[in-house]
């Protein structure tokens, strides 16, 4: 503490960092991106490892026999669905009642806000149906549940399949301790929410649902199935969910054990593990499979419908199968006896998941990033914001009007949209969307009508000195909640908070700072995602891509309560906007 | 109303002999369930006439167990009921039980009104039933005891109704195995040696669906005039096994498939051993061998049903094989069961570790009666309940029950107490909902899994149902007209004791490994951040010259003379 206490040094020390404030940034700014590239470094990550004893010690045997027969009670599902053109609930209650479960039905229905024209519904009605294996000699206080999605088409006919078979299996043996629940919900995501709702009696998204007859307790783990052929080559886990919670590192753990065991395939965000971590291309796939799950962690939606149990405290993940040109192929029996080593491991819990991490990232399926080792990369970028503090009210108002417009013109002004303009509900909502965003840019000349004077140079000093105050707890907040949505926008907004001061060239500024803004940070990221998934588009086809996903993004927030829009909405592009005030200050 | 219909059945039982004072019987009955499930129900019943009160010193026991004894005349029990149930009862699947239970442990106590200080007598009498039956008994404490004021009535003679002299306590959590069977069997007077107790082989009762044990002891008068009093000692067990757990999956049920065992004898000291085989729906559904020709009718649970008899204290009964192993064999899966008309789920509703609900499903099933209900919830103190939320609907219409006794918590020393009188208005579902806030524990508090969840016993539902034979008027089946006008009182209703299952509730937990790091964190911020910042504060700093030199000094002393300022 002598640095502090001596003046002249504590002089000193403020002279240089004034000085050296502009370096001091940049430094930091590159510090803490290649912080985060170094993430995905093997040597520097660490191996996953299974933290529940529960889980750990004991020893399981996989037996179930029967994968032919599921895949022919698929096909059987897949005849029914067909006949009765959707879900056909008569079939699935008979069906279960025979293998012994305890069968109850759940209608819902759900009018969206506006058409969702990627899965092309508007008034949603359907049946969700399960079935609750009693555990002998248990009190009904916990159960597990395993999920598959009855999805139009011939998709996921395989996993219903498989849901049935192992029902059946599982109800003849006398291990279990817990309730398990196989359901097998209708409209996938929505169907899933009134399932949720309907089973812990809350509403918070306006779903009708008919209430449910049976329960098991409180849910311990869940599992989702999405299986769409007789053979796969892999199995892919899918961890991100509402708002980029993820579960229990555990629940990976257990599912990269049980395939090391059964030996099968794993993968996560569709990409294998690889051994060759110093070379170039190695480290490239770690980069590219840490930064699918840093994309679509920020997106804030469910990527599965494990997804919308994480809200419940329920530890959940989707499993799906991988049918590729790959030779090695693994038949449902193996599938089965993966799923059954799983079950029996959680059966065995004494406690909720909790021993391992809630907050990570993998780089792949054996490394994982910790949050203590993430952490820094963000406060690297943060730490630019400190100095831009010790600078000096106003145009705020303003600002969060036009997010609230923003928030909220959209659906409101669907309907006259339509009626005025040649597009459709979905094109409106978006196109109202985008059309609020850029009015927001003509802020800068209505607030100083408003203000009726000269800003003064203190005047944009104080405003800088708040958007920044802002942007650095918004940025912090985000970060810890969703540290990828924090981190892409801290990437983006960070450098626009930086630079700008009334004093540089408007129009390359406003150029530079227009390209960091949210909206123009998505559509790269559209991009980005699609280059990851080796699926590049053109741009035209990317644009359409973007204002699905804008569409999207609402759609998921009125629906599941996804919190990404309002937040961009209300608080992001407010802030935003504050800078472009500071710009154009006058 | 079952022990009634014994009473029918044999009414030569409770005829005074003067020699020998005290009498034991057994039975078991097996119900053969809709769902291919099987359920067995034994009883074995001691009675005593003799008096443990008024300082009354017994010391030669025969039959009746010495441990219990010595328990009733030592704290003044009046009544004693205790379980220890594994499993839930699936009312919807299997009806009801003869003797319901809730999972756990179950005990109520009713004391003489002798007993001056009774919470202090039922802390010790919980820690002897502890030892006695190796259970976690002494876990009971006044944090988990409440006093019903309406729910539970003495079922043995007696006029005393002060709940003063009453105490009932659950706990949700004990797990029931062989340890709690063994000591349970050394308590009947052929211990598991002989007669209808060598069916009880641990290792067939725990691979089952529910499993539950229990003791009752009760006052009951001698004869029909009631001078004088006997003591009851009823032991009970019961057992389902389950169809898909039982290996091949085919319909068929033995003694041996069961219990793994067959009967030869009956245990010598029974007065009487019997076997009932509820063949109500027989020959219909399924046949039964060895036959048998001795049949009895009884009034059940409210419904009119026919046992088969076997008696084993005649030699004929097992047959030249000297043997019996009774056969029950399913001809068809046709047939509906009769819908139980009351039946009751729970659920905790929302979610987060703040708030939450608690929600009570109540069902009455019969077609055109209601009936009240008394329900009783008892809740840990660590759910904050808001009373005021507490809503009773049914029919989406605000149900206003006759009688709310309500006795609020006290933090670490009490639970909520409440109980309510509630009409169930016909073919209906009245809901029950009340909030509560979930209590931060201090950091002792917490048990060795916390964040396995907390455990709130069962709700207790109890009630007079119309009987279903009551209900159809029409119907003529086996009773002359003149009979059957007028309901007969005692047939009209009967009792009927529902628990619901009990909830498991997460608490807020804190990260236990957290008081280290907390601890390593303030320290170090105490240390130095606030150390330095008081130093910062506290002091004024000021630039200090060095000394100067003694060549400076001097031309310092030069300069001052000549009115220069000094170096």
């Amino acid at each position: 503490m002598g640095l502090l206490s001596d003046p002249n040094r504590r002089r000193a020390l403020i002279n240089l960092l004034t000085r050296l404030n502009a370096p001091i940034c940049v430094v930091c700014y590159m510090a803490g991106v290649a912080w985060f590239m170094g993430l995905a470094f093997e040597p520097f990550t660490l191996r996953t490892y299974m933290s529940e004893n529960a889980m750990g010690s004991t020893m399981v045997e996989e037996r179930f026999p029967s994968g032919e027969r599921a895949v022919a009670t698929g096909r059987e599902f897949a005849a029914h669905k067909k006949k009765v053109s959707g879900m056909p609930v008569e079939w699935l209650v008979k069906t279960m009642q025979a293998r012994g479960l305890e069968v109850y039905t759940q209608r819902f229905s759900r009018t969206l806000p506006f058409p969702d024209e990627n899965k092309e519904r508007y008034m949603v009605k359907g049946t969700n149906v399960y079935g609750i294996l009693r555990a002998p000699r248990a009190p009904r206080t916990e159960a597990l549940v395993l999920s598959a999605p009855c999805t139009p088409g011939d998709n996921n006919n395989q996993a219903v399949g498989l849901l049935l078979g192992l029902a059946q299996y599982f109800r003849n043996q006398i291990y279990w301790a817990k309730d398990i629940i196989f359901l097998v919900n209708d409209h996938d995501l929505i169907g899933m929410q009134a399932w949720l709702e309907g089973y812990h009696h809350t509403n918070t998204t306006g779903m009708d649902w008919s209430p449910l007859q049976g329960r098991g307790g409180s849910i311990q783990a869940a599992l989702s199935l999405e299986l769409s052929s007789d053979v796969v080559t892999s199995m892919d886990l899918v961890l991100e969910g509402l708002n980029g919670q993820l579960p229990n590192l555990d629940l990976a753990n257990l599912f990269y054990a049980f395939c090391q065991k059964i030996g099968v395939l794993c993968t996560i965000q569709g990409k294998l593990q690889r051994n060759d971590w110093d070379s170039v291309s190695g480290y490239s796939h770690a980069v590219q499979t840490m930064m699918l799950m840093v994309m679509k962690q920020a997106s804030g939606r469910p990527w599965g419908d494990h997804g919308l149990f994480l809200r419940y405290h329920i530890e959940a993940a989707t499993i799906k199968g991988i049918n590729s040109f790959r030779q090695y192929k693994t038949d449902a029996t193996t599938i089965g006896r993966l799923l059954e080593g799983m079950y029996r491991k959680l059966n065995n819990l004494l406690e909720r998941l909790h021993q391992s991490y809630f907050f990570y990232l993998m780089p792949s399926l054996s490394h994982f990033v910790s949050i203590g080792y993430y952490m820094p990369a963000f406060g690297l970028l943060a730490v630019i914001l400190l100095p831009g503090v010790l600078s000096v009210l106003t145009p705020l108002v303003i600002s969060h009007l036009t997010g609230a417009a923003l928030y909220m013109l959209p659906i409101r002004f669907q309907e006259m949209a339509v009626e005025h303009f040649p597009v459709s509900e979905t094109e409106a909502v978006v196109l109202t969307a985008i059309a609020v965003y850029t009015a927001g840019l003509a802020l800068p000349h209505n607030t100083h009508r408003l203000l009726s004077g000269e800003g003064t140079e203190q005047g944009w000093r104080v405003l800088k000195l708040v958007a920044l105050l802002y942007l650095a707890v918004l940025l912090g907040c985000t970060a810890l909640i969703n540290f990828s949505l924090g981190f892409i926008l801290a990437l983006t907004l960070v450098p626009a908070a930086a630079f700008v001061t009334p004093h540089v060239p408007k129009v390359l500024s406003a150029f530079v700072l227009v390209i960091l803004s949210p909206a123009c940070t998505l559509l790269f990221s559209v991009f980005f995602f699609q280059e990851l998934q080796e699926m590049p588009v053109s741009f035209l086809d990317g644009w359409l891509l973007y204002l699905s996903v804008i569409s999207q993004g609402i759609l998921d927030h009125f629906l599941y309560g996804s919190l990404v829009y309002p937040l961009i909405a209300l608080l992001v592009y407010p802030c935003w906007l504050l800078f472009w005030n500071i710009l154009f200050w006058k | 109303h079952y022990a009634a219909a014994q009473k029918q059945a044999e009414p030569a039982v409770l005829q005074p002999t003067p020699q020998p004072k005290d009498d034991f019987q057994e039975e078991l009955v097996v119900r053969p369930l809709h769902s291919g499930d099987i359920y067995a129900s034994f009883q074995f019943r001691t009675l005593w006439e003799t008096d443990f009160m008024r300082g009354n010193k017994v010391s030669h026991y025969r039959l009746f167990p010495k441990s219990l004894g010595q328990v009733i005349s030592k704290f003044s029990v009046r009544e004693l009921h205790i379980s220890f149930t594994q499993g839930y009862w699936r009312t919807m699947q299997w009806g009801q039980p003869y003797l319901p239970s809730p999972p756990g442990a179950e005990l109520w106590v009713w004391f003489q009104d002798s007993v001056t200080d009774v919470d202090a007598t039922w802390k010790e009498l919980t820690n002897v039933l502890s030892g006695i039956f190796c259970a976690s008994l002494n876990f009971i404490d006044s944090t988990n005891t409440v006093q019903p004021s309406a729910s539970f009535k003495p079922l043995g003679i007696g006029n005393v109704t002060d709940h003063r002299f009453l105490r009932y306590a659950t706990l949700p959590r004990e797990i029931v195995c062989t340890e709690n069977l063994t000591p349970w069997k050394k308590l009947l007077p052929c211990g598991s040696k002989a007669g209808l107790a060598v069916l009880l082989k641990s290792e067939k009762l725990f691979h089952s669906s529910f499993h539950s044990q229990a003791v009752h002891i009760r006052p009951v008068c001698q004869d029909w005039q009631c001078k004088t009093t006997s003591w009851e000692l009823r032991q009970t067990l019961n057992v389902v096994f389950d169809l898909h757990n039982s290996g091949q999956g085919k319909r068929e049920w033995s003694l041996f498939k069961m219990f793994s065992r067959t009967l030869t004898e009956a245990c010598p000291l029974a007065s009487s051993s019997k076997i009932y085989i509820d063949i109500t729906d027989n020959p219909e559904q399924f046949e039964l061998s060895p036959a048998t020709s001795l049949l009895s009718q009884a009034m059940v649970l409210g419904d009119r049903r026919t046992f088969s008899v076997y008696d084993l204290t005649q030699q004929d009964t097992f047959g030249s094989v000297r043997s019996l192993n009774l056969l029950i064999r399913w001809k068809s899966t046709e047939g509906d069961m009769l819908r139980p008309l009351l039946h009751a789920e729970r659920y905790v509703a929302g979610y987060g570790l703040q708030t939450g609900e608690i929600h009570t499903l109540m069902y009455n099933h019969h077609p055109y009666r209601s009936f009240p209900v008394l329900l009783l919830d008892s809740v840990p103190w660590y759910l904050r309940l808001y009373i005021h939320t507490l809503t009773v609907t049914s029919k989406g219409k605000d149900n206003k029950p006759s009688y709310i006794h309500y006795q609020p918590s006290k933090d670490r020393v009490r639970p909520h107490l409440l109980e309510m009188l509630v009409q169930l208005p016909p073919n209906s579902v009245t809901e029950v909902t009340v909030q509560f806030e979930r209590a931060l524990l201090k950091w002792t508090e917490y048990t060795p899994d916390p964040n396995h969840g907390f455990y709130v016993g069962s709700s207790v539902i109890s009630s007079l149902v119309p009987s279903t034979v009551a209900m159809d008027t029409n119907s003529t089946r086996e009773r002359p007209l003149f009979s059957s006008f007028f309901p007969c009182k005692e047939e009209s209703s009967y009792f009927v004791r529902v628990y619901t299952e009990p909830l498991l509730v997460n608490l807020p937990t804190p990260d236990f490994s957290m008081p280290y790091n907390v601890i390593c964190l303030t320290c170090t911020v105490v240390a130095v951040g606030y150390g330095s910042l008081y130093n910062l504060l506290t002091r004024s700093f000021q630039i200090e010259e060095p000394s100067p030199g003694l060549a400076k000094r001097i031309a310092n002393v030069i300069r001052k003379m000549r009115g220069v300022p000094p170096l």
